[in-house]
């Protein structure tokens, strides 16, 4: 049966991978974002490679007025059940966030505040269809508050706990919502950063996402190994956590 | 807002090393603001598959990495076109397009090479003297030119700088789009028939006699000597009626780097010697699929540190059939008295002139070898090139790292009409590489500008 899968902040490189990965198991695709010139090459890859239909739309997760006219667009386009993945996200620096603290209001107003505002105005769409599932990419920097990344991380944990709550409001209508954690995923958000063996292939996390999405998974951990490693980070005490700059 | 790395860049024969700034955009907009940001040298990068400096921007220089822009954005099955962007690779066309009976026209030894990098080195597959390289099936292409524009490029609109991109080594500007035909093939095989073959002459012979193969290649064990120089195994294949079952890929690695002693001249005679063997004495005909016909060493990731941290160099020259046979036996005479531990060498034979004012392929017998970078290799590759230059041949960019400017010059006789391109389109050497540098292929060009 047709299955839609509606990506929004498709250009990423993570969110281009699970675009590819989802078009492998011949699922069809909405590629939204605000570069649409970008994503209209994507959906052409998408179509050449794959063989699937995939159209790009115009998306802005900070401009809230008009996510109620995008919820309709879509539910008009999709093909059979759609699953939503929130993949927009900015990262501002930490330093340069205390420096001019309007990018943090920025990096918040499109990382959270409109993620919750699309997410909430799908929940209709959910419950009449009863079917689907939402896949969440939050971030291991959501787990802990550290001096290094503590806007974003905070973007994140709100998410977190958003989804969370978003999965028991859309458990009754039988929609799974699954948060994804990913850990350093060798793109352009991470490419300064030196190379080491936890920087995991976007490719190899998207295959991870999408089984852990069909799956019904809660939480994933993406690589895996950032589960581990987040379970002794969270052990950290506060008093210790205060005085650790990573 | 760009983020630059400063990395170590090494070609696939990891000699020489620099640091340069790296960046990796995913997207067009951000190239062409790099671009239009007027900071320099720079260079585009694909896979790093050439094996010297070809590939690599100056030391301290700027390498645009282009493997994220790999969208494949147009295909017409009618007109058997396809519009891909530079860091598409063969492997991804393989993937998607062979089980659809699509085939790239002209296909390197290795997949993970990209397109953009098939161009900028105009590469030639086991099928040249058939089909001829990349270049003479390229379309048109779409250039980001060092003024920051983006400019259509095919045979009517600028037939000079078309020749000029076409094996031009990335100096031309990025390759943002390449159009290019692809061929119908009625499956995902060859049959391929391998024979073993006693010496050069009888190597050459059976070539002459081969003519008519869509693929041919020969590989030589470049340690045999005396009555069995030139000794090897003699491929020839054709595209079969029926497909085979993909074998599911086994990927291995090599782990680390060995180290120097794992190639010593007993060990490579032991392999050459058993590579020779494992062919029955009769020969063998057999269907293999496309890839693992064309790519036996991608099964093997990262095969370069077989040679060590120190690296290897590859040389690649042709040479034209008249004196060809007597300029190969100098060749394989010199790098057997040098006694430099090598692999087999690649005998192959071309049919066509590249297109492009730097390509490599020209009518003739092309052998191509690895050498260990070990003590007296440089010597050893200078005289080959003085061989490759007495018998009018060239040796080829994509391997390089050696090569002195007189002797590229001489092989190249298209050389002036390139650089009058490069002072149309990048009058201040913006797109450098280490090997432009060292060939001087700007030279003139500062001069002028300088002088």
């Amino acid at each position: 049966m047709a299955e839609t899968w509606l990506i929004l902040g498709a250009s990423s490189g993570l969110a281009r991978a699970i675009a590819r990965e989802v078009a492998s198991r011949g699922h069809e695709l909405l590629l939204a974002g605000r570069d649409l010139g970008d994503l209209e090459r994507s959906a052409a890859d998408l179509r050449h490679r794959f063989g699937v239909r995939a159209q790009a739309l115009p998306f802005d997760a900070l401009d809230t007025a008009s996510h109620a006219g995008f919820v309709q667009d879509v539910a008009e386009r999709a093909a059979g059940p759609l699953t939503v993945v929130v993949a927009f996200a900015v990262m501002t620096p930490q330093d340069l966030a205390e420096r001019e603290p309007d990018t943090a209001l920025a990096m918040i107003s499109a990382g959270y505040a409109g993620a919750v505002s699309i997410l909430l105005r799908l929940i209709p769409h959910f419950e009449r269809t009863r079917a689907g599932r939402v896949v969440v990419i939050g971030s291991v920097a959501g787990d802990r508050g550290r001096r290094s990344n503590y806007v974003y991380g905070s973007v994140k944990a709100g998410l977190a706990t958003f989804t969370e709550g978003l999965r028991a409001r859309l458990f009754g209508a039988g929609v799974p919502v699954t948060l994804i954690k990913p850990g350093f995923l060798d793109t352009a958000m991470t490419w300064p950063m030196k190379a080491g063996p936890l920087m995991a292939d976007p490719a190899d996390a998207a295959r991870s996402i999408v089984t852990a999405a069909e799956k019904g998974r809660q939480t994933a951990y993406v690589p895996f190994v950032w589960w581990g490693i987040m379970q002794v980070i969270r052990l950290i005490p506060g008093r210790i956590m205060q005085r650790l700059s990573f | 807002m760009t983020a630059w790395k400063r990395m170590e860049v090494t070609g696939w024969g990891r000699v020489p090393r620099v640091l340069a700034e790296i960046a990796r955009p995913e997207r067009d907009a951000e190239l062409d603001r790099i671009v239009q940001a007027g900071t320099g040298p720079l260079l585009a990068m694909g896979a790093s598959r050439s094996y010297g400096d070809a590939g690599q921007p100056v030391p301290g220089g700027r390498g645009l990495l282009t493997t994220r822009l790999d969208r494949v954005l147009a295909f017409d099955p009618e007109a058997g076109t396809i519009t891909v962007e530079p860091g598409v690779t063969f492997a991804d066309l393989h993937r998607h397009f062979l089980p659809r009976g699509w085939l790239a026209p002209a296909i390197p030894g290795t997949a993970f090479a990209t397109i953009g990098g098939a161009l900028a080195n105009d590469v030639h597959g086991k099928n040249q003297a058939a089909a001829g390289s990349f270049g003479d099936h390229v379309r048109s292409v779409e250039l980001l030119t060092a003024d920051g524009q983006r400019r259509t490029v095919d045979r009517d609109s600028d037939p000079e700088l078309l020749r000029a991109t076409i094996g031009g080594l990335g100096l031309t500007g990025i390759v943002t789009r390449v159009t290019f035909a692809l061929q119908r093939v009625p499956s995902n095989a060859v049959t391929l028939t391998e024979r073993r073959i006693d010496g050069l002459d009888a190597f050459l012979a059976a070539f002459e006699a081969a003519r008519d193969a869509t693929y041919s290649v020969g590989w030589i064990d470049a340690l045999a000597s005396g009555r069995s120089l030139g000794r090897g195994i003699l491929e020839t294949a054709e595209h079969a009626a029926t497909s085979v079952a993909p074998v599911p890929p086994r990927q291995r690695t090599v782990p680390v780097d060995l180290p120097s002693f794992a190639m010593s001249a007993a060990s490579t005679r032991l392999f050459n010697a058993w590579w020779w063997r494992r062919i029955p004495a009769e020969g063998r005909t057999r269907s293999v699929t496309i890839p693992a016909f064309l790519h036996p060493l991608d099964g093997l990731r990262q095969w370069n540190r077989i040679y060590g941290r120190q690296g290897f160099r590859q040389f690649q020259c042709v040479v034209p059939f008249e004196g060809g046979e007597a300029s190969l036996r100098r060749l394989l005479e010199e790098i057997g008295r040098h006694g430099q531990a090598s692999f087999l060498a690649v005998l192959k034979a071309f049919g066509r002139q590249g297109t492009g004012h730097l390509s490599f392929c020209m009518p003739g017998w092309t052998l191509a070898i690895d050498l260990p970078e070990r003590k007296g290799v440089t010597e050893l590759l200078g005289a080959l090139e003085r061989i490759v230059l007495d018998a009018g041949g060239r040796i080829y960019l994509a391997k390089d790292s050696r090569l002195s400017a007189e002797g590229f010059a001489r092989m190249y006789p298209e050389l002036d009409r390139f650089r009058a391109v490069l002072g149309r389109v990048d009058p201040d050497g913006r797109w450098q590489s280490g090997l432009s540098r060292r060939l001087g292929i700007h030279a003139p060009l500062q001069e002028a500008i300088h002088g």
